[in-house]
């Protein structure tokens, strides 16, 4: 049986596709282990207790929320975060003809102005991600319901809704084509 | 905010689970999708010496069909339940609730035993494992023992859960293929807790009730189930009067608290509303499942 331990243990995880390790504190939450250990500050620390979605990244494919688990329960899972969501080399790039590497979810919310200041924007992301990987044609209806789980205060979701139904239908013209 | 320091154990097996809880007792908290536990955890609301992680006991993890139940393993996932063709099929009020439990990234994690053990009277688990008569099996180092949804929801955020013991698996009856469902709530925003909640079963035929079944979230300590509404519906039938008179009763058996949400009476009216709703939603849905 493992015994008490309040002190650091070792982790090992896969994040957007390399293994890191980390030593943590039981207590330490994985958003700030993915920011203060990792460098990987894309995902955003906004309530801290699972309202706002900032910190929403993908653990074993599923979105969830960072400020709800703890960095140790994340020891063997595989995690993506915004900064895994641009293609890698060699995928096509979601906007022929623009500049940088972008996923057609970011190409959509740069197209159709789906962010403000941006804060909320990696939780948006990812979370819209899972929603259009377990329903690649969505209603509005059902993007509004899916991206009710992250809150922006600034571009007042209209241009993230267009944004996502763009994405899905890229997404869908992508998986058509191959 | 952070959580408080704790000692910190991930168990992979329920019987090492049940070892430690004996040995931390009350002090311990067991950490299940951790959606309500972390979250006081981070408000430093709650304080535990120890915490449980029971999220690498795979054989807590399961939905399955067992002498004519449904049994779910407690460590089983809110959005798994949303996409399990077994649920939607034999336990559709069940389905239809967990659409309705917080947010896509919450029900990833979020799990049915958690939801009951947690015993939120507003959260959506708790009253369909009430109105579905729903058995607990709870396992503690004296073996297992099941209780019905009933007697397990004593008052706010309080089971009949010892403090050495840990739901292991949640049984369901179906209910016979000619009845209708329905969850109806009304929250401020999508994915909030409910307001109020109301739960149905019912099984008609023309005006006929022959057994109705509600129950609602949000209106009291714990859920609480409706039998009086109930005993109206199968006496006078689903009637114009009969739902209207069973629902005014439903307003009456809840015990609604004022909060910033909401005034006591706003809630006891959603009562009344929601529990109509309910009923001429399960009823339609009966008469669809019939022809």
């Amino acid at each position: 049986m493992s015994e008490p331990n309040e002190r650091s243990q070792t982790i090992t995880l896969r994040v957007n596709g390399t293994e890191r390790r980390g030593q943590v504190e039981p207590r330490k939450l994985l958003v700030d282990f993915l920011r203060e250990d990792l460098g990987l500050t894309g995902s955003h620390v906004g309530c801290e207790h699972g309202i706002c979605g900032a910190c929403t990244i993908l653990v074993n494919g599923e979105a969830a929320r960072s400020c709800l688990m703890l960095a140790v329960q994340a020891n063997g899972a595989e995690l993506m975060t915004v900064e895994g969501l641009a293609p890698q080399a060699g995928e096509p790039p979601a906007l022929p003809g623009k500049t940088g590497q972008l996923h057609p979810l970011q190409a959509a919310f740069w197209e159709h102005h789906g962010l403000q200041c941006g804060f909320c924007t990696p939780g948006m992301l990812m979370t819209a991600y899972d929603l259009l990987q377990t329903n690649p044609m969505p209603s509005e209806a059902e993007i509004r319901a899916g991206l009710s789980a992250v809150l922006c205060r600034c571009t007042g979701y209209q241009g993230i809704v267009e944004a996502v139904q763009a994405a899905a239908e890229t997404l869908r013209a992508r998986r058509g084509d191959r | 905010m952070k959580p408080p320091p704790f000692a910190y154990h991930a168990p992979t097996h329920l019987d090492e689970a049940l070892a430690l809880l004996e040995r931390y007792g009350d002090d311990a908290k067991v950490l299940a999708g951790g959606q309500s536990l972390m979250p006081l955890l981070n408000f430093r609301l709650s304080y535990p010496s120890a915490l449980i992680d029971i999220n690498r006991v795979a054989e807590l993890s399961y939905l399955r069909q067992e002498n004519g139940q449904v049994c779910i393993g407690a460590l089983t996932r809110q959005r798994t339940i949303e996409f399990s063709e077994l649920a939607r099929r034999q336990l559709p009020l069940l389905h239809e609730a967990t659409t309705l439990v917080g947010h896509l990234p919450i029900r990833t994690r979020g799990t049915i035993g958690g939801s009951l053990a947690h015993a939120d009277p507003a959260a959506e688990y708790p009253t369909v494992a009430l109105v579905l008569d729903a058995e607990l099996v709870l396992q503690g180092p004296g073996g297992r023992r099941s209780i019905p949804a009933e007697e397990f929801f004593v008052s706010y955020l309080t089971t009949a859960l010892a403090p050495n013991e840990i739901v292991t698996e949640i049984r369901f009856s179906p209910a016979p293929r000619t009845s209708g469902w329905a969850f109806e709530e009304v929250a401020r925003r999508h994915g909030d807790f409910a307001l109020v909640g109301v739960a149905g079963v019912i099984d008609t035929e023309g005006e006929q009730c022959r057994t109705a079944r509600l129950a609602a979230a949000g209106a009291g300590p714990t859920p609480i189930r409706l039998r009086a509404a109930e005993d109206i519906l199968v006496r006078e039938g689903v009637t114009e009067q009969g739902i209207q008179r069973a629902a005014a009763k439903a307003a009456e058996l809840v015990e609604p608290d004022s909060d910033i949400h909401a005034s006591a009476d706003f809630r006891r009216h959603l009562t009344e509303v929601l529990t109509r709703r309910a009923i001429q939603r399960a009823r339609e849905r009966g008469q669809e499942q019939r022809a």
